[in-house]
């Protein structure tokens, strides 16, 4: 138990609206923490005072008398902060209430301002004031991306226009994209919200953020850039592309964060290396990856290749873009931002509800957007929901990293398959490089599926034998995964194509022309 | 005695092979030897150039995954026989081959062959003392 802890590393400012005037290290003595697990020392009284307190713990490892400033401990995982300690360290029940209150309300005006909802309400006799409890959300119908694109484009907006002050779209693989529209007051929750992950996952307003995610009607260049200032961050907006000015940008404005595709985010390591930029000529220190999802292979391979702490945050345009969910420095399930966002698993098949910690997909309703609410939108993503309160001292629910999309799977010989499978074998493993292809094909009434990878050094050309066992051990791998065979061939390094954005890991041509 | 052979991936698609040549080619690199195994799914292309340090740096450069080894090679008289004597001395020595090749010289009259063997040290000592011809990069790479 802590009775007492002097901690020199605080702020002075007054005019505290949470941490940024931490330069001005002064001493301050607390004599009250109050122990939670991991030995998490949540600072009350005195700090609370002072105004600033309320959005970070101190862990217990910060030695008395040192006088780094507050920065300094965050770089050293020292102190965590928390950006909304009011919203992110939430209790449950004070959560439920909260959310079933939006919920009611945004339901109440999805119903009388979006012709989409009244129909689908009415259709089965289902009233606003029918929602009394937060399982009532299981009468509400589902919506879906067909629902967007029919109605395209202004079709879901329950605000005039005048009120909407940015619209978003996301490409669809066929026909019009999908739009969707922001008030000021959605900014700025959408704001709040990325910046609550920036923080979780360790950034604070000395680091400098390069934001290689596309920025334009895609929502991650700009959603993150908006949280990353409200954080306080200097944002380099360097856009996806034109990988080796990234690199020199990096290195001459010593970047300390990367944001963007995990994908990316690899295929700039390579840059990075060819260029001989490595650690030290470098300052990068952390990534907040999203866009797209990665294996935990995968996220291995970038910390490992940057030398850097590779976070995941989620979310999709439909719901907000990116801000829905993002991981701690703890890298343990990302905590999703509850009180705008309101999650729950079902089963694809049946479209019933599942409870905490079973696997199935994702359904968001949005409780305070004010543009385009979202009321139980599939987001066809796979993942588990974990209510546990996490160590970083966060009670939120975390959702799992995504397992796949119900869109992604492939059927195979009537089996299953995620890219995400053959990612986690393939990624990693030596003597191959970690891009992959996946091409499917019909070979006459069958299934063929062939992985390529790339084979990146030349220490198996001795023996004929080695590349081959190197080959059929991937296959065997690959078979032990999947239960199927798959065909694996080696092709020559960086001959699979990179990408800047979210990579496209899969070609189907089995219902091509071929 | 030791002679450099440089290794390289070839991936089942057509056109790869040509491609290491017109690398090669304007890299001002002559091929002295060369010979590819390969079954449907890869291929391994072994060569013996006149700069096989700038072969493979430029093959690298290239996109391809390159290995550098030693080999020797020995001359063969031109008649039946001649190749399986020096194969003889080597397996009453235990030293096991890896891969062997041959090709004609540039007046056509000698054969030489390439050997990869396990042991190349010893190799080039037991077929000297058996008087079987080794050759010196230099004249290798002359040919
Ligand atoms: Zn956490």
């Amino acid at each position: 138990m802590y009775k007492s802890l002097t901690c020199v590393a605080v702020i002075s400012t007054p005019k505290c609206h949470g941490w940024h005037f931490e330069h001005h290290v002064t001493r301050c003595h607390i004599d009250a923490g109050e122990e939670l697990q991991d030995k998490v020392v949540v600072i009350s009284s005195k700090f609370q005072k002072m105004g600033f307190c309320s959005r970070f713990n101190i862990y217990s490892k910060i030695t008395v008398g040192h006088t780094l400033s507050v920065s300094q401990y965050i770089a050293k995982g020292l102190i965590k902060m928390i950006w909304n300690k009011e919203a992110e360290c939430l209790g449950r029940s004070e959560m439920k209430a909260l959310q079933l209150e939006r919920l009611k309300e945004i339901v109440k005006r999805a119903y009388e301002n979006v012709g989409l909802y009244r129909r689908k309400f009415d259709d089965i006799g289902l009233k606003p004031e029918h929602i009394q409890t937060l399982k009532d959300i299981e009468k509400i119908p589902f919506t879906t991306k067909d629902d967007l694109r029919d109605n395209y484009p202004y079709g879901l907006f329950a605000v005039p226009m005048k009120s909407i002050v940015r619209v978003h779209a996301s490409s669809g693989t066929t026909g019009k994209p999908i739009v969707v529209g922001y008030t000021q007051k959605d900014v700025e929750n959408w704001s709040e919200c990325v910046a609550r992950l920036i923080v979780a996952a360790g950034g604070t307003d000395d680091d400098i953020a390069q934001v290689v995610f596309g920025y334009g009607l895609f929502t991650g260049g700009f959603g993150l850039h908006y949280g990353l200032e409200k954080v306080g961050i200097t944002v380099v907006p360097a856009s996806s592309g034109n990988s080796e000015r990234q690199i020199m940008l990096m290195e001459d404005f010593g970047s300390t964060i990367l944001v963007g595709t995990p994908s990316y985010a690899l295929y700039l390591s390579e840059v990075a290396e060819e260029m001989g930029i490595t650690k030290g000529r470098h300052k990068l220190r952390l990534g907040l990856f999203g866009g797209e999802g990665h294996t935990p292979e995968m996220r291995m391979e970038i910390e490992k290749r940057w030398g850097i702490l590779a976070t995941e945050n989620y979310g999709l345009s439909e719901i907000v873009g990116p801000g829905v969910s993002g991981e701690c420095s703890r890298q343990c399930g990302m905590h999703i931002n509850e009180d705008h966002f309101y999650p729950e698993i079902i089963e694809s098949t049946t479209g019933n509800t599942l409870g905490y910690g079973e696997k199935g997909e994702l359904v968001l309703t949005t409780l305070t957007k004010e543009g385009i609410p979202m009321l139980r939108y599939r987001t066809k993503d796979i993942t588990i929901l974990n209510p546990e309160p996490c160590s970083c001292g966060r009670s939120n629910v975390r959702m799992n990293k995504v397992l796949g999309r119900t869109d992604d799977m492939l059927i195979i010989r009537g089996v299953n398959v995620f890219p995400s499978q053959i990612e986690s074998v393939l990624v990693g493993m030596e003597h191959i490089g970690p891009h992959y292809q996946i091409i499917v094909s019909k070979k006459g009434f069958m299934d063929d599926i062939e992985v390529q990878v790339e084979l990146i050094d030349g220490k198996m050309l001795e023996k004929y034998s080695e590349l081959e066992k190197l080959e059929s051990g991937i296959r065997h791998k690959l078979r032990t995964v999947l239960q199927i065979d798959a065909k694996v061939k080696l092709v020559n390094p960086k001959s699979i194509e990179r990408s800047v954005g979210k990579a496209k890991r899969v070609i189907d041509l089995r219902n091509k022309n071929v | 005695m030791l002679v450099k052979q440089i290794s390289v991936f070839l991936e089942n698609k057509s056109g790869r092979l040509a491609e290491v040549t017109k690398i090669l080619g304007e890299n001002g690199i002559n091929i002295s030897a060369l010979s590819i195994a390969d079954t449907t799914d890869f291929g391994i292309l072994r060569l013996i150039v006149n700069n096989p340090e700038k072969a493979e740096q430029v093959l690298m450069e290239n996109g391809f995954a390159v290995s550098a080894t030693s080999v020797i090679a020995i001359g063969v008289e031109d008649k039946p026989g001649g190749l399986s004597t020096a194969l003889e001395i080597l397996a009453r020595e235990s030293i096991g081959i890896e891969y062997v090749y041959a090709f004609v010289g540039r007046d056509g009259k000698d054969a030489y062959v390439i050997l990869r063997v396990e042991n190349p040290d010893k190799a080039i000592d037991v077929l000297t003392k058996n008087n079987i011809k080794v050759l010196s990069s230099s004249a290798v790479y002359e040919f």
